[in-house]
C-alpha cells in the first residue's frame, strides 16, 4: 500500500509540474508587457518601466525566468497582482475560506442526496422510483447552477422569505448556495452509485448473506453500500474541479465573497497573475483530493489492499 | 417489497443486458431530438419568425407579464423575451457547435494517437492531458478568456479547449479497449500500418461511443459557455445570448421573473436534451 501511495504521489507531483509549466507557457504567449500594465495607471516614464522590468526579472532569458517561477511556486509564492501590486497568494488566502465553506457544505449535501438517490434507484430498479431518482439525477447534471440558484432565490427568499438571497456570514446565508451547488453535484454521484450498487448486488457474497438470513439493513449497509461507496468517493473527489467551477458561478448568483469573484474581477481587468494563481490553486486542490480519495477508497474496500 | 427486490437483483435473469431501443420507442430521446431540432430551427428562422429583431425596445411595454401576443413577457427595456430567445439560439447554439468542433478536433486525434499506439507516445500525451485536466473545467476556460480577452469567440475557444481534454481521455480509453481485440492483432499481422489500424479498424468501432460522448460534451460546452456569458466574460451587454439574458433579468427577478426564468428554462432543456441523447446513444 505504501508503494502504491508513493507512486500516486509521484504521479501527482509530475502532473502538477506539467500544469504549472502549461500556465507559464500560456503567460508567455500572452501579448502585453507586465511591467507596462503594472505601471500604466501611474503614468510612469519609459525609464521607470524599464527599471521595473529589470526588477521583475523580465529581461532575463526564458529558462532563468522559468526556473525562478518554479522556485517561487515551490515556496508558495504565486507572484504579484498586476492591478493591486499585492501578493497573489495572500489575495487567494483571503478569499479561500468563503469558497471552501461553500464547497464543503455543497459536497456534504450533494454526496448525501446522490448516495440516497442512487441507492433507491438501484434497489427499486425499473420501477417508478428508479425513473424518478434517475430523472432527478439527470436534471441535476443538466441544470445550470445560475438558473437553479435563481429559482431557489425566487422561491425560498423572495416568496417564502426563509433564507437571505445574497451575501455571506452566518449559516443561513450558506443554505441556498450550498443546496444549489449540491444538487448539481448529486447528479453524477447518484448515477455512479446506482451503477455500482446494481453491480454489487450481483456479487455472490450478497446472495450468500441473503441465504444466511442476515437482517436486510445489515446487508444493505455492510455488504452493498460499503463497496459501492468507494468508487463514489473517487467521483466526489474528481468532482472537486466541477465544484470549484460551480462555486465560481454560485458565488456570483448569491453575491458571495470567494475565489470566484476574485477570478471574475481579475479576468475583466486582465490581471493575469491572479487568474493564473486561482487556476493553479484549483489544480493543486484537485490533485490533492484525488490522492486522498485514492487512499480512502483502499481503506473502504479491503479487496484493493493486496 | 425490499427483500423481493434485493433477491431479484442479486440473481440476474439470463440476457439481462437490454439492447438499445429504437428511437421511436424511446420517448425521451425522441423528445430531446425534437427539442434540439426546434431550437435550431427557431435560430435559423428567427429573421422570418420575428422580423423586428431581438434589440427592438419599447419602454412603454417594459416588464409586461406573459400574455396574448407576448407569450413570454417583456424585459426591462420592453423587448419581447420569446423573440430574444429565438434569436439567442443563434448565439448559444453556434457557440456550442464551434466549441464542440474544437474539442473533438483536438481531443479525437490526441486520444486516438495515444490509445491506438500505446507505449511512450501514449504516456507522454496522457501526462499532458492529465495536466490539462487538473485545472477545473470552468477555471481553465476562464483563464483562456483572460488571455484572449472577453468576447463570444473567446468563450467558444475557451470552452472548447477545456472540453478537449476529457474528450481525449475518453477517445484514448475507447481506442485502447478496441486495440485489445483479436481482429486488431489480425490486421497488424497482415501488415497494416499503425495509422491504417487506427483509421480503418479502431475509429469505426469506436465511433458509437465517441458520438455518444460528444453529445454529452455538447451539454457541457453549452452549460459552461452560458455560464461564462452569465458572468459577463463573453458577449457584450444586451446581446440576446441565453446566459447573458439571464444575468440581465436577474435584477428584475422579484417583479418580472419571466425575463430571467425563460432563458434559463430554454438552456436547461437544451442541455438536458443533449445529455439524454448522449445517454441513449451510449447504451450498448
Amino acid at each position: 500500500m505504501l508503494g502504491h501511495g508513493f507512486r500516486r504521489l509521484l504521479g501527482a507531483v509530475l502532473v502538477l509540474w506539467l500544469a504549472a509549466t502549461l500556465a507559464f507557457v500560456a503567460m508567455q504567449l500572452t501579448p502585453g508587457d507586465p511591467a507596462q500594465t503594472l505601471l500604466a495607471a501611474s503614468g510612469a516614464s519609459p525609464e521607470e518601466v524599464a527599471r521595473r522590468r529589470a526588477q521583475l526579472g523580465l529581461d532575463d532569458p526564458l529558462p532563468v525566468q522559468y526556473a525562478r517561477y518554479l522556485a517561487d511556486l515551490a515556496r508558495g509564492d504565486l507572484g504579484v497582482s498586476w492591478l493591486h501590486g499585492r501578493s497573489v497568494g495572500r489575495m487567494i488566502l483571503e478569499q479561500l475560506p468563503a469558497t471552501a465553506e461553500l464547497a464543503l457544505a455543497a459536497t456534504a449535501f450533494g454526496a448525501l442526496l446522490g448516495v440516497a438517490l442512487g441507492l433507491l434507484a438501484a434497489l427499486y430498479r425499473d420501477t417508478w422510483v428508479d425513473t424518478l431518482a434517475t430523472g432527478l439525477a439527470v436534471l441535476g447534471l443538466s441544470t445550470p447552477v445560475f438558473w437553479s440558484g435563481l429559482l431557489a432565490i425566487l422561491l425560498f427568499s423572495l416568496y417564502l422569505g426563509w433564507f437571505p438571497s445574497a451575501g455571506g456570514g452566518d449559516l443561513r446565508h450558506l443554505v441556498l448556495p450550498a443546496a444549489t451547488l449540491g444538487f448539481a453535484l448529486s447528479g453524477s454521484v447518484a448515477r455512479l452509485v446506482r451503477a455500482q450498487v446494481i453491480e454489487v448486488l450481483r456479487m455472490p457474497f450478497v446472495m450468500a448473506a441473503l441465504a444466511r438470513g442476515l437482517p436486510l439493513r445489515r446487508i444493505l449497509l455492510l455488504h452493498v453500500l460499503r463497496p459501492a461507496v468507494g468508487p463514489a468517493v473517487t467521483v466526489v473527489a474528481l468532482q472537486l474541479g466541477f465544484l470549484l467551477s460551480g462555486a465560481v458561478v454560485t458565488e456570483s448568483v448569491f453575491a458571495r465573497q470567494g475565489l470566484g469573484r476574485l477570478a471574475v474581477q481579475a479576468i475583466l481587468w486582465r490581471d493575469l497573475p491572479v487568474v493564473r494563481g486561482v487556476a493553479l490553486v484549483g489544480a493543486l486542490a484537485y490533485l490533492l483530493t484525488g490522492l486522498l480519495a485514492d487512499l480512502l477508497q483502499v481503506w473502504l474496500d479491503p479487496r484493493l489492499r493486496e | 417489497m425490499l427483500e423481493r427486490a434485493l433477491c431479484a437483483l442479486a440473481i440476474p435473469p439470463l440476457g439481462a443486458v437490454s439492447p438499445r431501443r429504437p428511437l421511436g420507442r424511446q420517448p425521451l430521446a425522441m423528445l430531446s431530438l425534437l427539442w434540439l431540432a426546434a431550437v435550431a430551427l427557431g435560430a435559423v428562422l428567427a429573421p422570418y419568425l420575428a422580423p423586428t429583431g431581438p434589440m427592438a425596445t419599447d419602454p412603454s411595454r417594459a416588464l409586461l407579464p406573459p400574455g396574448p401576443g407576448i407569450w413570454l413577457g417583456t424585459d426591462f427595456l420592453g423587448r419581447d423575451v420569446l423573440v430574444r430567445l429565438l434569436w439567442g439560439g443563434r448565439w448559444t447554439l453556434w457557440m456550442g457547435v464551434e466549441a464542440l468542433a474544437l474539442a473533438v478536433g483536438l481531443g479525437l486525434p490526441l486520444g486516438l494517437a495515444a490509445g491506438g499506439t500505446g507505449g511512450l507516445r501514449d504516456m507522454v500525451l496522457m501526462r499532458l492531458v492529465d495536466a490539462w485536466l487538473a485545472f477545473p473545467g470552468l477555471l481553465l476556460a476562464m483563464a483562456v478568456v483572460a488571455i484572449l480577452g472577453p468576447g463570444l469567440s473567446s468563450v467558444a475557444v475557451a470552452v472548447g479547449l477545456a472540453a478537449a481534454a476529457p474528450y481525449a481521455r475518453v477517445a484514448r480509453a475507447t481506442a485502447r479497449e478496441i486495440r485489445a481485440q483479436p481482429y486488431i492483432d489480425a490486421a497488424r499481422a497482415v501488415g497494416a500500418s499503425p495509422w491504417r489500424v487506427i483509421l480503418r479498424h479502431i475509429l469505426p468501432n469506436a465511433a458509437p461511443a465517441l458520438v455518444a460522448f460528444a453529445a454529452t460534451q455538447l451539454g457541457w460546452v453549452l452549460l459552461n459557455g452560458a455560464a461564462l456569458n452569465f458572468l459577463g466574460l463573453g458577449v457584450p451587454p444586451g446581446t440576446p445570448e441565453w446566459g447573458a439574458m439571464l444575468a440581465e433579468g436577474r435584477a428584475y427577478l422579484r417583479d418580472a421573473p419571466w425575463a430571467a426564468l425563460a432563458p434559463g428554462f430554454a438552456l436547461t432543456l437544451t442541455v438536458l436534451a443533449a445529455n439524454v441523447l448522449g445517454d441513449w446513444l451510449g447504451q450498448e
